[in-house]
């Protein structure tokens, strides 16, 4: 007996020590996928313990070293790119005034129809620090624990979509499930089409839409949007958009989805800590409109004292154009009112070339439309005059420094001209 | 390409400092969890602990000792993923004792005889866990040749440098 045992010892023992994880594995298997990961919680967390430090450092000398580089180094082209981002600003701004509008208007109706809906509350940034390793295993490791307010299930995300959710939480790291893992799923809806699917990842790392009826038309280009069904994601949040539609199998199409965030570059992403569930309620504030933005961008249009139409045309015509200290004279503490601005086409001429003038290079762009937006009539209310006034109070000082744009030139105009509605 | 037959006699056995011992896989496990966040596709086709898990079993030429390298190495990777812990483990686990087995049996000293080992136990690693993986763990994952080939042999390219680099480790008993 012993020297069967001396002479198959090496063998034993190697089936001893497979058997022995063989029924590990049969444990965790056995204890099924609703407390995932919770009952190795311990090792795992050694296992991370004893890597995270490393790469933390190595993270921090990348970031640093990064840093030095862009921001005392290689600064080469950021003046025409802070030109560019600044025009940018304003283009988003515009924008930006009309999604309100079309998002206050949604909310009324939301409001009449008593929906109640999530909205991202709160988010911690983190630095992601790790990955698994393994393509069977798509999972990243981000620099943000418990310490950190981080919750399992939560949803992880960068400024372009969706990244996954949390899956285990450790004192001062956590583990990312990311879409494209086989074993996630987020609930999805097709923008234009609103059909609604499962989004899951496959073997191979590639992120499909399932449970959509191969009945249906989807075209590929559209976009993927977060449902909310899952609980995890709050509804309307970037997936990405459709690569590929083929019939698949049981009725169902084949999506192939092209994630928004780039999976396999994460640096940075942002943890959804706390989501506000609320109805929606009306915006009772008043409206921004595109204009009145812009005429806080720019020097107001002088104001000018009231004209008296039965006065002889001479003396109307010459207000504005041949006295400069009407400009002078708005600078020192009257209200702006835009009715000026709004009546007379000359004076916006003349708001064109100063701000041509003061503006800087990246607001020379909008001048036109600052004009356009300046001539329009617009109803008056007490915030945008009190804006405008602020502003004229802010900015004058430039204007008083030169007070005769070139296209202003002293001559007489009627009366009928100066008050003629644009 | 010599693929040699020695006897007992003639066969080195190796160990290693603790540093070494301890820090080269710890680094392998670092390497494989930092390295695909900059290049995605190294964790597709590169596995350091097991080519380090081949490297230490084939040095010490002793199963046991290789089996449990493997066993420690793999499990360690088992914990940085998600999945149930134990399918690397018992992937690696297989293979340290091979390695050790074949180490005792083989001349493995030389590039060429090097280059084919980590080709041949990358393929058995893959089947290993593909096995576990689909029987046990109810994965959906796929198994395709044409990737397994193509990855055993960057592995066993990575490999060849890899072992002749840890060679300088390498303290005789």
């Amino acid at each position: 007996m012993e020297s069967v045992l001396g002479r198959y010892r090496n063998l034993i023992v190697l089936v001893l020590v497979l058997f022995a994880q063989l029924l590990g594995l049969a444990v965790q298997v056995k204890r099924g996928n609703s407390n995932e990961g919770q009952d190795t919680r311990l090792i795992r967390i050694w296992a991370v313990g004893a890597l995270s430090p490393f790469e933390r450092g190595v993270v921090w000398i990348q970031n640093s070293s990064r840093n030095v580089w862009h921001n005392y180094f290689y600064l080469r082209g950021v003046r025409a790119e802070n030109r560019q981002l600044k025009e940018q600003i304003e283009q988003m701004r515009l924008e930006q005034v009309r999604l309100t509008e079309d998002a206050a208007q949604a909310r009324r109706l939301q409001n009449l129809l008593g929906f109640k809906e999530q909205f991202i509350a709160k988010t911690v940034a983190a630095q992601v620090i790790g990955s698994s390793g393994s393509d069977l295993s798509r999972i990243v490791y981000i620099d943000k624990g418990e310490n950190s307010g981080i919750k399992r299930d939560m949803a992880v995300m960068t400024a372009d979509g969706i990244v996954g959710k949390v899956l285990l939480v450790y004192p001062s790291e956590s583990q990312v499930l990311l879409i494209s893992d086989q074993s996630s799923g987020v609930g999805a809806i097709l923008d234009k089409s609103r059909l609604q699917g499962v989004l899951r990842g496959t073997p191979n790392g590639e992120v499909t839409l399932e449970r959509v009826m191969s009945d249906e038309q989807v075209q590929p280009g559209e976009t993927v949007l977060t449902s909310g069904g899952d609980q995890i994601f709050p509804k309307g949040l970037p997936i990405g958009s459709v690569t590929k539609v083929a019939p698949g199998k049981d009725l169902f199409l084949n999506i192939k989805i092209r994630p928004a965030a780039d999976l396999s570059k994460l640096e940075e992403v942002l943890v959804l800590v706390e989501k506000q569930e609320r109805q929606a309620v009306a915006d009772v504030h008043e409206r921004v409109r595109a204009a009145d933005i812009l005429a806080q961008r720019l020097p107001s249009v002088p104001d000018k004292p009231a004209v008296d139409p039965n006065a002889p045309a001479s003396t109307a015509g010459s207000t504005s154009a041949t006295k400069p200290a009407s400009v002078a004279g708005t600078v020192n503490g009257k209200p702006a009112t835009n009715t000026n601005a709004a009546a007379k086409p000359n004076t916006g001429i003349a708001t064109q070339s100063v701000a041509k003038k003061i503006a800087p290079a990246g607001q020379q762009a909008s001048g036109t439309s600052a004009v356009n937006a300046a001539v329009k009539p617009k109803p008056m209310n007490s915030s945008s005059t009190q804006t405008n006034s602020a502003q004229v109070q802010g900015g004058p000082a430039i204007v008083e420094e030169k007070p005769a744009a070139p296209s202003v030139t002293p001559k007489p105009q009627t009366p009928a001209q100066d008050n003629s509605p644009q | 390409m010599p693929i040699t037959y020695t006897s007992n006699e003639q066969v080195e056995v190796y160990r290693f400092s603790i540093p070494v011992a301890i820090g080269v896989p710890l680094l392998a496990l670092f390497l494989q969890a930092f390295v695909p966040l900059r290049y995605p596709r190294f964790a597709v086709y590169v596995d350091l602990p097991l080519l380090v898990t081949i490297f230490f079993a084939m040095a010490r030429r002793s199963p046991i000792a290789g089996l449990f390298t493997g066993a420690i190495i793999g499990l360690a990777q088992d914990m940085l993923g998600h999945n149930p812990i134990g399918i690397y483990g018992i992937a690696k686990t297989v293979v340290g004792y091979g390695a050790s087995s074949l180490g005792v049996k083989l001349d493995v000293e030389n590039a060429g005889a090097r280059f084919l080992v980590t080709l041949g136990f990358y393929l058995v690693h893959s089947a290993v866990y593909f096995t576990v993986a689909r029987g046990m763990v109810n994965s959906t994952q796929g198994w395709s040749w044409l990737h397994g080939i193509l990855a055993g042999l960057v592995n066993a390219f990575i490999g060849v440098f890899l072992y002749f680099l840890l060679d300088r480790f390498k303290q005789r008993t």
